[in-house]
């Protein structure tokens, strides 16, 4: 794994699980990564992989009182997150670590004006007079490419397309100068032709201001376009962690290679069988304590390793799988 | 002859407004649209959200009243047939909607929700529909078991597969498919396209397949229409548009669809805004607006109707988008 110096956040064994009226399910069980400084992470997997609960520990956001971090350490510039007092947490939540979520809509307020909600963003962290919070955020509108930012400032969210919505929130997000920028499915509720206008924003901002971007996605295409590492995860799990390059080249558990063959491509024949992962994601409660992939496989996997962890191991220069003999092959 | 001909198809909808709520504009949702479809044919459908996609599909089995135009199907025009002589028609004619938790009833078991199109078309005895039931359930890759339980107790793939065994209940002859993967994840996505394929085959069927993912349509697909506000600007073979597109929003669309390559990055021509609003759409050519050099006047009073270029490819002779 890399030093401190190049990875501005840090994750390794990450346990995080929900208190049910069934038990204990443990939504994210054992996960370690690095997001390296400056750079592009993507996170890919299927609903249900726990993605979305591991952007959540970052920024401790987890459902309450259910959700709970059971054990591991979370790394943001040296500073352990997951014991970090709250009153030391909101500092820096929404200031050196932004969150933008997938459905613009229920994200927003939807009662208050897009100018107050950016306003409110802007004082929670400085002290600054009115008119100076009304030129950084049309200044940071005009930067997510808001055309009439004066106006726009007065409507609500309800006023504004799908795109536009986005866009306030990738404003709200970005208004405090964040070093890391984490994006919990941010084109998933959009059009293609939006969502690439969004990537391509974030990518822009990424460079202008110099931040590092955890990207949450189902999309391979997505990631194939704007990422520079990837984690594979699959029920709880990562499954899989490489450069982004060498992933697609050498795709190495069978998770990821079901992924890559299940997508259509543009220069397949029409109307030919796809190749499909067969069945679904496990839910939380039949999670087993070895290979998870293991019914899906296709393959019969032995009692010993459907029993016990597969070793997380390095096969080539930062290209880590988990080493299920089976499904790692 | 073919399975479905629509001719000049428009569905307005009033927009009310003021004291006495009197019709104060008309959203054209669907403005003039000519389409064929053949039996065993799938004519795929694409384009962003709020172009009239949707809003066609429902015309077209009639869930509409449409305001203008002709829709004939297998040679008879139903375009204003009242609802009673409509039903036996429906029986051919079905839909698959792209949510299936919002279109299964929640408090039906998957037994009522498959037993209903039988028992509305009055066919069959108890124990008849009983037996269709299993037979549906094992045609869609779900387990006998699946009828007694209820809606909320699937994945998103599994009730979508529900969906299509209540839409080929009737043995139907067309099915419109109104973004039926769009809910689901890329694994289950292609078990439900490779479904769709499976059945059309066997029961001979015809889709009408609605989705705004231009690869997803491109595999599915015999031809495919692009829409663009209310209107198509371009029509051809799957591979032939693909590979020769024409028109400028079928190039940024193809554009726009992420390839889950990394050494084929490349700098894209990117579409700015949205698509206008149908209500008082735009002069002359609609895509000519949102262009990067707006270059629609000369497009103005032109006659916009499809051309066809070469067998089987149409476009929309805009001299703006089609250079």
């Amino acid at each position: 794994m890399m030093s401190a110096a190049d990875s501005i956040l840090q994750i390794r064994d990450l346990v995080t699980a929900f208190d049910t009226d069934a038990g204990r399910m443990t939504a994210v069980d054992g996960v370690s990564f690095d997001v390296p400084r400056g750079k592009t992470l993507g996170i890919v997997g299927e609903s249900g992989c726990g993605k979305s609960v591991t952007a959540f520990s970052i920024t401790r956001l987890l459902p309450q009182p259910h959700g709970k971090i059971l054990s591991g350490s979370i790394l943001f510039e040296g500073q352990e997150l997951t014991t970090m007092p709250l009153e030391q947490l909101r500092r820096i939540r929404g200031n050196d670590i932004s969150m933008i979520f997938q459905e613009p809509m229920t994200a927003l307020n939807p009662v208050q004006t897009v100018g107050k909600q950016l306003a409110e963003a802007i004082l929670l962290h400085t002290q600054c007079s009115k008119s100076e919070v009304l030129v950084r955020s049309i200044d940071m509108m005009k930067k997510v490419r808001i055309p009439a930012p004066e106006q726009r400032l007065n409507e609500y969210p309800h006023q504004l397309s799908g795109g536009m919505r986005q866009r306030i929130m990738i404003a709200m997000a970005l208004i405090n100068t964040p070093k890391l920028l984490i994006a919990d499915e941010p084109t998933t509720a959009l059009d293609v032709t939006v969502q690439a206008q969004i990537l391509a924003l974030i990518a822009d901002l990424q460079k202008e201001m110099g931040m590092s971007v955890v990207l949450i996605t189902h999309d391979l295409g997505v990631i194939a376009e704007v990422c520079d590492e990837v984690v594979v995860m699959y029920a709880g799990r990562v499954v899989e962690r490489a450069p982004v390059h060498e992933l697609f080249a050498h795709p190495r558990h069978a998770y990821t290679r079901g992924l890559l063959d299940s997508i259509p491509k543009l220069d397949s024949k029409p109307k030919t069988k796809l190749k499909a992962i067969p069945g679904n994601v496990p839910g939380i409660a039949d999670f087993k304590p070895g290979c998870r992939f293991a019914e899906r496989a296709g393959q019969a996997h032995t009692a010993e390793q459907l029993n016990t962890r597969p070793a997380f191991v390095e096969v080539s220069a930062n290209h880590w799988v988990e080493n299920c003999p089976i499904c790692a092959a | 002859m073919s399975l479905l001909k629509i001719q000049n198809l428009k569905q307005h909808f009033p927009v009310r407004g003021g004291v006495l709520m009197r019709a104060v504009a008309q959203c054209k949702a669907v403005d003039g649209v000519s389409l064929e479809l053949g039996t065993g044919e799938t004519l795929g459908l694409v384009g962003e959200s709020g172009c009239g996609k949707t809003t066609l599909g429902k015309a077209i089995v009639r869930l509409l009243n449409p305001t203008e135009g002709k829709i004939e199907f297998q040679g008879t025009d139903i375009t204003h047939s009242s609802m009673g002589a409509l039903r036996p028609m429906r029986r051919h004619m079905q839909m698959i909607f792209q949510d299936p938790a919002e279109s299964l009833n929640p408090r039906h078991t998957v037994r009522d929700i498959l037993e209903e199109p039988f028992i509305v078309q009055g066919i069959g005895t108890r124990d008849e529909r009983k037996k269709w039931v299993a037979e549906l359930l094992d045609k869609v890759g779900l387990s006998t078991s699946a009828a007694e339980r209820f809606p909320f107790e699937f994945s998103g793939g599994q009730r979508q597969r529900i969906g299509i065994a209540r839409a080929i209940a009737l043995k139907p002859k067309l099915i419109v498919c109104d973004e039926p993967v769009s809910a689901l994840d890329v694994s289950v996505q292609s078990q439900v396209l490779n479904l769709l394929l499976d059945l059309q085959r066997e029961m001979g069927l015809s889709y009408l397949f609605i989705a705004h993912g231009l690869s997803v349509v491109k595999h599915m697909s015999d031809r495919v229409a692009v829409m663009y506000l209310g209107k198509i600007v371009e029509l051809a073979p799957a591979e032939e548009l693909y590979h020769r597109p024409l028109h400028a929003y079928t190039k940024a669309l193809l554009d726009a669809i992420p390839i889950p390559d990394p050494s084929k990055r490349r700098e894209r021509r990117l579409l700015s805004g949205d698509v206008p609003s149908p209500i008082n759409p735009p002069e002359g050519c609609a895509f000519g607006h949102r262009m990067k050099n707006p270059r629609w006047e000369s497009s103005v009073g032109m006659d916009l109707t499809l051309k066809e270029v070469s067998p089987g490819h149409w476009v929309q002779p805009c001299p703006c988008c089609t250079e």
